[in-house]
């Protein structure tokens, strides 16, 4: 399938273009991101019944794990507002055209910090705790205000968008699974790019400011670290920049060399694993493990976690493509076939997230209606029983899951082993183990 | 100049085996996934289970009973207010602490089913889960049927260069 250019049509490339409609829909967001913070530290402590939970661990997941991040990549990150209040103040502006005076001390982030090895340790340590994140109001709202304000502290402190490109424990998987999605943002002719004089998509003009991402366009191959904020549309004074359409998982035909985004595949894998077995499974002890944190089994568990994601998976993975004839050295051969795990990863949180989002989604009514749990009846809603929805469907539509993903992992392991010179067969049998895993822990 | 011929254009019968094949692996799908397996004749039985429930935990938290049992279930709540409701038969029972309720049902769906707290009791209450099977869990065996033969797939057909 050819790329289909989304910009060519005028309607979506003035939408883009202008900044009043992302604008508009980042302060809806902001305006419901602040109210998840309030609700979650007055509303009521019950977390089914509170608008930072329902809002926040039902609806926005359910939204970003089966709709946004398969189809739209970073589409979330386009009108996330948790960098907004941070940008503003780095700007010194909300709208206006920039000033290139830097207003605060506008450092660039040390080297050693610009891979995403900060996003893997800033989502393990919400993992560890996220079975009382997932189920307390309190907790929720004082780390969605910490992530705000992680963000602003690190808006005055370095350059452009540092949070979102180096520490969001969200944006991290986000960009990684992006690669699968049949979205993108490109350049259309390179040649323009390397005579483009100043070079203002990166650097900024008076039409914009340089990517709050800290990226090249005319350099961009994967959809990892483009935002999709949509500024350099805004800036490239050659209108070389289009939003196309095109194959799912097109980024993933030239696999990564990078370790630490290979263990942002496992790191992803292994806690939809874990997930599915504590949340999901009958086994009561590994709930209050779980759930009772500082206590010596939520030590084991947090132990077991690691264990799973560092040691058990990456290891017998490791074991798989050991023998493996290739010329590579192990390391990037590691890197390079853990690409197929991302689509793999994907389906399992998809697998789970339909579980986890249709057995309570019937809680979105009540808290739309009451959504700090004072009694209130605002759409008359409020008494809204809970009632688990589709659950007939469930469990073909999660074995669908699986294995369309398992076939896809199949086909990106035989892609990447070409690439590498390598077979794709333990790569293949390593998913297929694990899927089996996924499905007896979901069945 | 005479345009030179596109040698990567997939041959017809190179086309036509790979449509085969993949017409053959949907049937082999289909089959996995809906042909309906031999059920042992096993006369059903009437079951009793007491089942102890606490924050977040039902005890036994597993159920397995044979397809058309009668099953009672007497649910004691432990601590607070707890709920018991079975997916896919979708009835439910509530017991008040220190107290027991009784739910009785004719098993007469098999497979896997959740059985799940519809009391808001605590933190955990949405994750507070146990699980009935009723009969084998055929479903997980076609699933990993179903995986194993998409693998399979996958590994002998290329497709043809477009």
């Amino acid at each position: 399938m050819a790329k289909i250019e989304l910009t060519r049509i005028p309607f979506i490339k003035n939408a883009l273009k202008s900044r009043y409609p992302q604008l508009a829909v980042f302060i809806v967001m902001l305006i419901g991101y602040i109210f998840a913070i309030l609700a979650g530290l007055i509303g009521t402590p019950v977390g089914s019944h509170n608008f930072s939970i329902v809002f926040v661990w039902i609806a926005w997941w359910a939204i970003l794990i089966l709709v946004a991040v398969p189809f739209f990549g970073r589409g979330w990150c386009a009108v996330c507002p948790i960098p907004l209040p941070g940008e503003w103040l780095q700007h010194g502006a909300v709208l206006s055209p920039p000033d290139k005076r830097p207003k605060w001390l506008n450092l660039r982030v040390p080297k050693m910090f610009r891979n995403i090895w900060l996003q893997n340790i800033s989502y393990l340590l919400l993992a560890l705790f996220s079975s009382v994140l997932l189920t307390t109001p309190n907790i929720t709202g004082i780390v969605l205000a910490a992530m705000l304000f992680a963000a602003i502290g690190l808006s005055t402190v370095f350059e452009r968008r540092a949070f979102c490109r180096y520490l969001c424990p969200v944006g991290g998987f986000i960009g990684l699974y992006s690669q699968t999605a049949p979205i993108e943002l490109r350049i259309k002719d390179k040649q323009v790019c390397v005579t483009c004089e100043g070079k203002p998509c990166y650097n900024g003009s008076s039409a914009g400011y340089g990517c709050p991402w800290d990226v090249f366009p005319g350099g961009l191959t994967k959809n990892t670290y483009c935002g999709l904020c949509m500024e350099c549309i805004r800036t490239c004074p050659h209108d070389n920049i289009a939003v196309n359409l095109r194959p799912f998982s097109a980024d993933l035909a030239k696999p990564s060399t990078r370790m630490d985004e290979a263990f942002k595949a496992f790191i992803m894998l292994g806690s939809a694993i874990v997930y599915a077995g504590v949340l999901l499974g009958p086994w009561g002890m590994f709930k209050d493990a779980a759930y009772n944190v500082g206590s010596s089994a939520w030590f084991i568990y947090a132990i077991v976690f690691l264990a799973i994601i560092f040691v058990v998976l990456p290891g017998l993975f490791t074991l798989g493509i050991l023998n493996t004839k290739n010329t590579l050295p192990l390391k990037q051969r590691f890197a390079s076939l853990s690409t197929a795990l991302i689509p793999l990863g994907l389906m399992f949180w998809v697998a789970f997230s339909l579980s986890f989002v249709l057995t309570n989604a019937s809680y979105i009514l009540a808290a739309l209606s009451d959504p700090l749990g004072l009694g209130w009846n605002l759409f008359g809603t409020a008494n809204a029983a809970w009632l688990p929805m589709l659950t007939s469907i469930l469990a073909p539509a999660q074995t669908l899951a699986l294995v369309v993903g398992l076939v896809w992992s199949a086909r990106t392991a035989q892609k990447s082993a070409n690439e590498a010179g390598t077979s794709s067969m333990p790569v293949v049998i390593y998913c297929f183990v694990a899927t089996s895993l996924m499905l007896w822990l979901l069945l | 100049m005479r345009p030179t011929p596109n040698t990567d254009r997939p041959t017809s019968p190179n086309l036509m085996r790979f449509h085969f094949s993949l017409l053959l692996l949907v049937m082999a799908g289909l089959a996995v996934a809906f042909v309906p397996l031999p059920v042992p004749a096993i006369t059903p039985q009437e079951r009793t289970f007491e089942i102890d429930a606490h924050q977040f935990a039902y005890s036994p938290s597993e159920l397995k009973v044979n397809t058309g049992d009668t099953i009672t279930i007497q649910l004691v709540s432990a601590d607070v207010v707890h709920g018991l409701y079975v997916y896919g038969y979708d009835i439910s029972v509530e017991a008040d602490p220190g107290q027991s309720a009784t739910l009785t049902f004719v098993a007469d769906k098999p497979g896997s089913f959740r059985f799940r707290c519809n009391i808001t009791c605590g933190a955990m209450h949405p994750f507070m889960i146990g699980k009935l099977n009723v009969g084998s869990n055929s479903w997980l065996y076609r699933s990993i049927g179903l995986a194993a033969l998409a693998v399979f797939g996958v590994t002998v057909s290329k497709k043809p260069k477009a």
